[in-house]
């Protein structure tokens, strides 16, 4: 009898766990649960740190656990477990069936798991394809070296991690998935210091499913790009405070859509009521300039995914389309809450969080402008050629710091300005994006939200934007 | 297993694996979370929770390390042979030992378990509060964020030179975030977080008070002309701020030439004489208080800055030998020892003569901003350059009255911001995340859209 043929109480990845999840599905199905979903996870993930021209750090972790979701009419139960024996599992189920005080006897049909879609037959190789520590150490060390361009460089920073993520999806529709999932990140960070002057550069690059993209990565041109924005930004002034124009950078410049506008796209924010656009299906919220697409299927792509954390394929959602909204971000909870049809959107950090709407590769579509015809446009503005991090406030108000900032004068780059920071409302701003430049480009991020921190893309092409508010001093 | 049967089987699979030296700390959880959406509940959860964190010495003092949520036998066992892979990898330049200070006695608060009062009586309570809060003022419609959550939680660590120490403790939870909204006007939120020991200690009914109020006193808004501003910090504000350059007082961002401050700094002035600033993480005021860090040295009161100088560096056990110094219960373990404070107190100190007085939040009658929150910390803080950019929910007093500010950011260098306070309230208020009196301060730069 093959290994996989055996019937086991406990979960075991890389076999047929099919008996056991039935089983788990049928009690609480037959406790009254409307609905049934088990998510389990078995991980294997390492960091790197070098500083310097040492390696600092080395953290290798490993764990597995389960997430069981149990809906009744529109509420969930969920909990989470690091026990996947049967008694486990079941003890879980028991227990968000209690929670949700399920009493009455109404029986919904659970006809067993569909025929089991494994997306993980090509790439249960990858964990041997992937490169060991002391290869990512060697090349960490290399590219930390690199950054060590002139005395004003203080510090050094190249840091990798790799996470590694086996997943089983069932639920009561009969669902029944495998995946595996790889992601990979490596990032450089430097600081610059001058007598009283102080500045930092960093880049982070990412991938999802490709082992071998570490190998690849660029590690010169990156310590180029951090050394040169890092001494760009040492002896900026900080920036005048006030409404101005404002180019964006592509890449990370995507990130300000994101937060302002692509959460507020989540139909868990039409949940709880707190996105503005919630009645604005098939109208004018944006520029006509303006296309933004979320998908999970980019090759390689931070945010893709073969199946989504509840089963489902991703597909390719155009959200806004000439600045007409055509479609949320949703999930299962979304679908049942909201009426707006699952996207492939349904995504949780690990097995202790129930899935919940979020982006994947979210991005604002190329345009037909170049950088040079946004910059051209503006006679005293700002261009922001990276951006830092952001938020969103309960309200949809955003700010965003600008990393790297340059003044534009009649058209023309002068001086580096350091301190900005981007403030906006979402609805206020959509309709300001009034050039898209022709260059569009992706770069890797995590988001952090309800349901946790997700690997993501923002994108964008070069963006104009007619006034904003420019914080500074 | 519990904790000291874990101990032994690491014992026994690192004399196994011929490892000597051997130390780990391990958490254990059980939290019970509930939301609810207009009386309704939303999602419930329950979680049960361990991690292990197990480091290893190898034969050259090098230390690897290994993080699992698997502490079954096996689990135990490709914890310490992975993290023994790891120590090769083990950092030669600046050594890590066991803390001297692990043995030394801790000071364990018994009061400070409850038990469970299960998830029903937790939805009750939610849908009791988002009902009342909604009831408070016609113009508050939901109340969009909101949980109260119960955790029950064990915290270990424990060496093979027999350093043993437990810990377990309850804590509870409430936060409400309300959403009001007004014919032609923007909407506005605000809200209040409550911790306890457990669910029956939770303040609930002054949690709905204050999201009631913060959140109706920013209806009438207006924007604010971008200029520099008397600014009136909350005790909430100002140790956010604080915290966020909290670097400056930390020995390993020092070493790794991320913080403002330099091995040489202690004694440097920063600020007024009339300002003290304490870690407290032992306050009886903080409910999260932890007896012993994650090298197992015990946590204690310290002084950071005294009569506006620095006084004292929070240490690891590494960065306090490099600095001849003892740790000081600031240590987590990671396979780099992060340090980092855990309540910070902030006190008008005996020298006080040089404040304005007359500044008072409650009286004062000239101009100045009131911060009463900050935001987006991780986006608009730069804590190795100093400087900070930073939206915030407050008011402008002008002639006698308040309003709203509506979309506007402070900016400034935290060095300047400590040079610059005027004043320092006599009274204290205590928050989630410590205790500071109000804090004025001189000239910063406020952005606002008018």
């Amino acid at each position: 009898m093959l290994s996989s043929q055996i019937k086991s109480n406990e979960i075991v990845f890389g076999s047929c766990n099919k008996d056991l999840l039935e089983e788990i599905i049928f009690y609480g199905i037959g406790l009254g649960a409307d609905f049934v979903e088990i998510f389990i996870e078995n991980t294997d993930n390492s960091s790197v740190l070098a500083e310097e021209d040492f390696i600092t750090s080395v953290s290798p972790s490993f764990g597995r656990g389960a997430g069981i979701r149990i809906f009744k009419g529109k509420k969930d139960g969920f909990v989470s477990t690091n026990d996947l024996t049967k008694h486990g599992l079941m003890r879980s189920v028991s227990q968000a069936i209690e929670m949700l005080d399920i009493t009455n006897n109404k029986r919904e049909l659970f006809d067993g798991l569909n025929k089991h879609r494994d997306y993980s037959l090509s790439k249960k190789k990858w964990i041997n394809e992937v490169p060991s520590i002391h290869e990512i150490s060697e090349k960490l060390l290399v590219s930390t070296k690199s950054l060590k361009k002139n005395n004003k460089i203080i510090t050094r920073k190249g840091s990798y991690s790799r996470n590694l993520q086996e997943v089983i999806i069932a639920s009561s529709d009969g669902t029944y998935v495998s995946d595996i999932r790889l992601h990979q990140t490596v990032g450089l960070n430097v600081i610059a210091s001058d007598a009283q002057y102080r500045s930092s550069g960093s880049r982070r690059f990412g991938s999802s499913g490709m082992p071998n993209e570490f190998r690849l990565w660029d590690h010169e041109k990156a310590a180029n790009d951090v050394f040169e924005s890092s001494m760009n930004m040492l002896y900026a002034d900080y920036v005048d405070a006030g409404q101005m124009p404002v180019v964006l950078a592509n890449k990370f410049g995507g990130v300000i859509f994101h937060e302002a506008c692509g959460h507020l796209l989540e139909t868990t924010q039409i949940e709880r009521g707190t996105t503005p656009f919630e009645n604005k299906l098939n109208e004018k919220i944006a520029h006509e300039s303006v296309t933004a697409i979320d998908e999970g299927i980019s090759e390689g792509s931070f945010g893709s995914l073969s199946v989504d954390d509840e089963g489902m394929e991703p597909e390719k959602s155009v959200l806004i389309k000439d600045g007409i909204l055509k479609k949320f971000i949703s999930d299962r909870a979304g679908e049942l809450r909201t009426g707006h049809k699952r996207t492939g959107s349904g995504r949780r950090q690990n097995y202790s969080f129930a899935a919940a709407s979020r982006m994947r590769n979210t991005y604002i579509a190329k345009g037909e402008h170049s950088k040079e015809d946004l910059i051209n446009s503006i006679s005293e503005g700002l261009y922001c050629k990276s951006m830092g991090g952001g938020s969103v406030g309960a309200t949809g108000q955003f700010n965003f710091a600008v990393e790297e900032g340059y003044l534009i004068k009649n058209g023309k780059l002068t001086i580096p300005v350091k301190g900005a920071t981007l403030i906006g409302e979402a609805k206020e701003v959509m309709p300001k994006i009034s050039m898209c430049g022709n260059d569009l480009e992706l770069a890797p991020g995590f988001c952090g939200s309800i349901s946790g921190s997700v690997n993501v893309t923002v994108g964008q092409p070069h963006i104009k934007v007619d006034s904003i508010t420019v914080g500074g001093r | 297993m519990n904790s000291r049967e874990i101990t032994t089987q690491i014992s026994k699979a690192a004399d196994f694996l011929n490892l000597k030296k051997w130390d780990y700390g391990a958490s254990f959880s059980n939290d019970y979370s509930v939301q609810v959406d207009k009386g309704e509940a939303k999602q419930l959860k329950a979680s049960q929770k361990q991690i292990l964190t197990i480091r290893v010495w190898n034969q050259s003092n090098l230390v690897g390390i290994t993080t699992t949520s698997d502490i079954s036998e096996s689990g135990i066992k490709k914890a310490l042979k992975e993290a023994n892979i790891a120590s090769d990898f083990g950092n030669k330049n600046e050594s890590t030992e066991f803390s001297p200070l692990a043995n030394d006695p801790i000071k364990v608060n018994e009061i400070e378990k409850r038990n469970p009062v299960g998830i029903k009586k937790l939805l009750t309570l939610l849908r009791e509060a988002e009902v009342k809060l909604i009831e408070s003022h016609e113009s508050i419609k939901s109340v969009p964020y909101n949980g109260l959550s119960e955790s029950f939680f064990e915290r270990v660590y424990a060496n093979s030179e027999g350093a043993f120490r437990s810990y377990s403790k309850s804590q509870a939870a409430l936060y409400l975030y309300a959403r009001a909204e007004e014919k032609n006007k923007k909407p506005r939120s605000s809200g209040s977080v409550k911790l306890g020991y457990g669910a029956d200690d939770l303040d609930i009914e002054s949690c709905i008070k204050e999201a009631s109020n913060k959140t109706i006193s920013h209806l009438n808004y207006s924007s604010i002309k971008t200029d520099k501003y008397l600014i009136c910090f909350s005790p909430e504000s100002f140790l956010t701020i604080i915290n966020a350059f909290s670097s400056m007082f930390n020995a390993r961002s020092i070493i790794d030439g991320v913080s403002l401050s330099n091995k040489n700094s202690i004694g440097e002035k920063l600020s007024t004489e009339a300002l003290n600033i304490y870690d407290d993480g032992l306050h009886e005021k903080n409910i999260s208080s932890t007896p012993f860090d994650g090298e197992g040295t015990p946590t204690k009161r310290l002084c950071l800055i005294n009569r506006g100088r620095i006084e004292n560096f929070i240490h690891s056990e590494s960065t306090a030998r490099i600095f001849k110094t003892t740790p000081t219960g600031h240590a987590g373990l990671g396979s780099k020892v992060s340090v980092s404070p855990d309540w910070i107190v902030v006190e008008k100190s005996e020298e006080n003569f040089d404040l304005k007085t007359s500044l008072d939040h409650s009286t004062y009658e000239g101009e100045f901003v009131y911060i009463e929150e900050l935001n987006a910390i991780h986006a608009g803080v730069r804590a190795s350059q100093g400087s900070f950019s930073l939206p915030f929910d407050g008011w402008l007093y002008k002639n006698g009255k308040k309003i709203s500010i509506d979309s506007a950011t402070v900016a400034g260098d935290i060095k300047y911001l400590l040079k610059n306070i005027v004043n320092i309230e006599s009274s204290q208020e205590v928050t989630t995340s410590g205790i500071s009196p109000h804090i004025w301060v001189d000239e910063l730069s406020i952005t606002g859209d008018a």
